[in-house]
């Protein structure tokens, strides 16, 4: 790792020399909520000025741009009785990814686990994750915010840039090669000693603006043992097996396969659309046996995945405490209230 | 200073054989074709499927109690395990029950039906572990499909088993599979038992449940056989618990007795997580699992 420091009004120059010729995803306003609230997303853009580098959270995910929500797997040309199968990964381009913050950042290293394994890699995604260059953002935990818990309020790798605002310069850490292409033509400097405290500094004070938590000590345990806990029961009554928490998680990659024929006959698709397993069919088999046919064995399992299997299988949680599942949840359940409450805390 | 970033392109190129860690083979479909359709009961037919390109055919090569994802074009895709020899390299044969949307459709197909199949995928039966032991093959309704295949492996090497038990229940006599091949697993020294929940009028075999039969088999083995006997066992989840149960507490170890999953999947190669049990993929870590991991698993059974 490479540290630089860049006085803040080289922000612009990053972003036009990257813009110029790549094309940008980056956090902008897109609406405010009854309340007022700035509400932002991940969308392309081409000018710095619509940058929102200080925004809080998105609702809508990087995801779509890497995973996503439906995409073809393949197109079929039918002819007479016969047919032929056409594969496209869709994607044409690199992606310049401006200000995704630690968590997203952390769950895209979680993802590419799953999908970027050895064990039957998907080229879909592989394609598109190949061709991302990521610039980090640090930021300012909200309420809904237990990354910390979780691990994931630093990111270590998976990025090309990140960005960490100092007061009145950015801390920049340089991790890949092409990075480092990009920014020695960037009026950049060598960190002093006097800007490694201050990092160390934004840091600390940082750390002290988290509120929630989950306390993930022995938590596969804990989740095994509590397997028949009568909670499940009362979150399950709550939930109302919608998937928006899997719409908003940027961990959740389940997904369903639909094929459809054109109109015309001639053609038909095979069509991959993320789901969530909070929806009542995702179990059931032909024949209509359902495997988990309770809103509360279906809320239970996807505990179990994100923090129990998981974590068997990878050491690490498939939850990166972003919070947004709680915040988008028509319910009320969040992450840390269902953990505390299997770990028999109170409330 | 031009700073347009290398794209990198992994285009689709089609490798013909299946490895896991190739890119392309991700979504490579096998084009075979339905060579003949032979109904079995009212609502399950045994379909021969061929690979249609002949080098192709040659290198597909599959192990007891692995399945495949069967695709017809605009219909769909669904997992199946295969019912057929591992040693038969020109035809797979697959015994599927008519129940939903992909199987309505294969149940009208002709002859000559242009189907795609990817795998094979998933674990298997250990053969080769069990050879030297006695074999228990034990088959709740549907659960003869994929039992066809380690049967088929116990016939072909039936010199490498002892004692060799077939015992399969099924609700009623018109709903047994496989009638045609029963006096041959016979002349092969399978010990054939069959029981029906509920007899017609023509039924002289036993009736009831199959762990009444298994119950009385077992029973008149002694201890040297059951330290020495296998058992695999297919059917649904409610039957396999108590016939496992049976087995376990008559001193099978339960990492001697296999089970075989089936769940829902949508891609067979652990992405989809549809077929995770807790959060196991059924897909990779099984559908063959021990009773031991199976009992590990929560809320498999």
């Amino acid at each position: 790792m490479l540290f630089r420091i860049a006085e803040k009004t080289e922000l612009k120059a990053l972003f036009d020399m990257l813009a110029e010729k790549n094309t940008v995803v980056g956090p902008v306003q897109t609406d405010t909520d009854r309340k007022g609230k700035p509400l932002f997303a991940f969308e392309q853009i081409t000018d710095q000025g619509k940058l929102r580098l200080d925004y809080t959270t998105t609702r809508l995910l990087a995801k779509r741009y890497f995973l996503p929500f439906r995409e073809d797997l393949a197109t079929f040309t039918v002819n007479g009785g016969d047919w032929t199968k056409d594969i496209d990964y869709h994607i044409d381009r690199p992606y310049v990814f401006f200000g995704l913050h630690a968590c997203d950042i952390n769950a895209l290293n979680k993802l590419d686990k799953v999908l970027m394994g050895n064990v039957y890699p998907m080229p879909y995604y592989v394609a598109k994750r190949m061709n991302m260059f990521i610039i980090g953002i640090d930021c300012r935990p909200q309420p809904f915010c237990f990354c910390r818990s979780m691990g994931a309020d630093t990111v270590l790798h998976g990025f090309d840039l990140f960005l960490t605002d100092i007061g009145d310069k950015y801390f920049i850490e340089v991790l890949s090669a092409g990075a480092y292409g990009i920014i020695k033509d960037l009026r950049t400097e060598t960190p002093k000693e006097s800007d490694h405290l201050q990092y160390m500094r934004t840091v600390a004070e940082k750390n002290k603006l988290f509120t929630a938590r989950v306390d993930t000590t022995d938590l596969t345990k804990i989740l095994d043992m509590e397997f028949q806990s009568p909670v499940w029961k009362q979150w399950g009554d709550k939930c109302l097996g919608c998937g928006t928490c899997a719409n908003v998680c940027p961990t959740c990659y389940c997904y369903g396969v639909e094929e459809t024929v054109d109109v015309g006959l001639q053609k038909a698709r095979k069509t991959k659309s993320l789901y969530s397993c909070n929806i009542v069919d995702f179990a059931e088999v032909a024949g209509g046996h359902n495997f988990r046919p309770e809103r509360s064995s279906r809320l239970k399992y996807r505990y179990y995945h994100k923090h129990r299997g998981f974590v068997e299988a990878y050491e690490e949680s498939l939850c990166v405490g972003c919070g947004r599942c709680g915040e988008a949840c028509l319910a009320g359940i969040t992450v840390p209230e269902v953990i505390a409450s299997v770990r028999g805390e109170e409330q | 200073m031009d700073h347009r970033l290398a794209f990198h392109n992994v285009t689709p190129h089609h490798h013909k054989y299946h490895r896991k860690a190739d890119l392309d083979s991700f979504e490579f479909t096998y084009k075979a074709e339905i060579t003949s359709v032979y109904r079995l009961t009212e609502h399950e037919n045994l379909y021969r499927i061929r690979i249609m390109d002949s080098e192709d055919r040659r290198h597909f090569s599959f192990r007891p109690g692995q399945f495949i994802m069967l695709e017809i074009p605009g219909v769909g895709e669904a997992p199946f395990s295969i019912s057929s020899s591992p040693s038969n390299h020109e035809d797979i044969e697959l015994c599927i029950r008519t129940a939903g949307n992909l199987t309505g459709v294969l149940s009208r197909a002709q002859r000559g039906m242009r189907v795609g199949i990817r795998g094979p995928f998933g674990t298997s039966f250990p053969m080769e572990h069990m050879h030297g032991g006695n074999i228990l093959l034990i088959a709740g309704g549907l659960g003869l499909a994929p039992l066809r295949s380690p049967i088929a492996h116990v016939q072909e090497h039936r010199s490498q088993f002892d004692h060799v038990d077939i015992i399969y229940g099924a609700r009623e006599p018109a709903q047994l599979l496989f009638k045609f091949q029963y006096e041959m697993w016979k002349k092969d020294d399978i010990n054939l038992h069959v029981i029906v929940e509920k007899p017609d009028p023509a039924w002289t075999g036993d009736v009831g449940l199959i762990t009444k039969v298994l119950e009385s088999i077992i029973k008149g083995r002694d201890s040297t056989f059951i330290d020495n006997t296998y058992a695999i066992v297919c059917g649904p989840p409610v039957m396999f618990k108590f016939v496992c149960a049976m087995l376990a507490e008559r001193g099978i170890p339960m990492q001697k007795m296999f089970v075989s999953l089936e769940r829902r999947m949508h891609c067979g190669m652990g992405k989809c997580c549809r077929c995770n049990v807790g959060s196991t993929y059924t897909c990779l870590s099984g559908p063959v699992f021990d009773y031991w991991s199976v009992l590990n698993l929560k809320e498999a059974i």
